[in-house]
């Protein structure tokens, strides 16, 4: 029998503690100046690669927008490394942490500035086509959701050995739309936690 | 040491639909969760270590000019992986009401005083053998709006990293002895008794500072057990 503690919920009132510097309004005027574990800005002066945008809007089972969630997202490096001692590869960009927090604003909208991930390795030695790994946590969500990110401009989604585990007609819902904004690459990232195109959710 | 994450360890976790507590109706899941192998994005996660960490994170009696009002505590105790090793140098992060069960947050209305001198939120790092500790008040319970006279047992928030993106966690520490247990849908969304009672601190007399404060431990077991010859 498992002997882990269980999960709770975040509940609604984590944004002082974990997301202090997000838009959500979550301050009386307190003059507590609570610094940030990780923000929504992943993006370090020596990280090479592309910097992107990724936004995203998260909806419940009515399509109403969840105005109290907070995304956690995970990543490697635009050389497909990530920042932890399992993974033993040299690390180029050695600031760039991989790890961002965004709370979710009154129109339920998310967003990260970061670099596009490289490729990583798979099962079996395949490669992984470049993602991000995305973990959802509000009130309402007794224990995180887990999904991944990919981008709609990598020709590498067609051989994921991920994405090939997940029915055709709902591997679309994990694939970030890319959209020129300012000369920028903004991804759109849409996450629907209940109904019609429902996001992928993974059982790991 | 490399870890596995046995799936099997998850079912001491609430469902992620768990009617009585009504926000979970509109934010579960209603399709099956794919199942997927735990490739290098998920064996590996953020790493926070001292550095993340300033000076009185951990007491939140410290934060402000003055002390804050209510009952001072000290709760304490060790991260443990499911071989009960000690999860060193991981990030342990907490936010909590005041000791008049009112949130700092502006969407909390509940018509209890705000204390100047306390916010509620916490943050340490493990030492080489898991432990942790934290100087605080104890939080007051507070009503919510999930069912008539619905109130919530006393409780601080917990987010642990761990090692690795599957053994991340976020729950809720109870007190021992809330007479509030039986009618709270959070608590009792984890159906297993004992798993409840693993969210239970538990009154360390013998860490209780006299005439200053009293202690609670609370051990937190993560996800993560040491890969055995029989697997792979």
């Amino acid at each position: 029998m498992s002997e882990i503690t269980p999960s709770q919920t975040v509940g609604p009132f984590f944004a002082y503690g974990l997301t202090p510097k997000g838009v959500c309004q979550w301050r009386p005027n307190s003059g507590f100046d609570w610094k940030e574990t990780a923000g929504d800005n992943l993006i370090t002066p020596d990280a090479s690669g592309e910097r992107i945008r990724i936004e995203g809007c998260i909806t419940d089972g009515d399509g109403a927008p969840i105005n109290d969630a907070m995304i956690e997202i995970w990543q490697a490096d635009a050389q497909g490394r990530y920042m932890h001692p399992r993974d033993n590869r040299s690390i180029p960009n050695a600031r760039f942490k991989g790890f961002g927090r965004s709370a979710t604003d009154k129109s339920g909208v998310f967003g990260f500035s970061t670099v596009k991930p490289g490729a990583v390795p798979g099962p079996n030695g395949k490669a992984q086509a470049p993602h991000i790994v995305v973990c959802i946590y509000s009130r309402g969500m007794l224990r995180q959701i887990y999904t991944r990110l990919y981008f709609s401009d990598e020709s590498a989604n067609a051989s994921d050995p991920i994405l090939a585990l997940i029915p055709p007609d709902r591997r679309d819902t994990l694939v970030a739309k890319k959209q020129m904004r300012g000369g920028q690459n903004v991804y759109r990232f849409d996450i629907r936690v209940q109904g019609k195109d429902e996001t992928v959710f993974f059982d790991i | 040491m490399t870890l596995v994450y046995p799936k099997e360890s998850l079912s001491a976790y609430p469902k992620h639909l768990s009617p009585g507590y009504r926000s979970t109706i509109k934010r579960s899941p209603s399709k099956p969760l794919i199942i997927i192998p735990h490739t290098l994005s998920e064996l590996t996660g953020p790493v926070y270590g001292h550095e993340a960490v300033q000076e009185n994170d951990n007491d939140l009696t410290k934060q402000h000019k003055g002390e804050p009002l209510g009952e001072r505590i000290i709760v304490h105790g060790h991260i443990l992986d499911e071989d009960k090793r000690p999860v060193p140098d991981t990030l342990v992060e907490i936010w909590q009401a005041n000791a008049c069960g009112r949130y700092v947050h502006v969407v909390d209305q509940h018509p209890a005083p705000l204390d100047p001198n306390f916010t509620g939120a916490g943050r340490t790092v493990t030492d080489k053998n898991g432990y942790y500790k934290f100087i605080t008040v104890k939080p007051g319970a507070y009503p919510w709006r999930n069912h008539p006279n619905a109130w919530r047992p006393n409780h601080i928030h917990f987010s642990v990293f761990g090692h690795s993106f599957l053994s991340r966690l976020v729950t809720q520490m109870y007190f021992p002895g809330d007479p509030l247990f039986p009618f709270d849908p959070i608590f009792n969304s984890v159906t297993d008794e004992k798993a409840r009672q693993r969210m239970i601190s538990s009154f360390d007399l013998d860490n209780t500072v006299p005439d200053w404060a009293l202690c609670f431990r609370f051990d937190i077991v993560l996800r993560g057990r040491e890969q055995t010859p029989m697997e792979h």
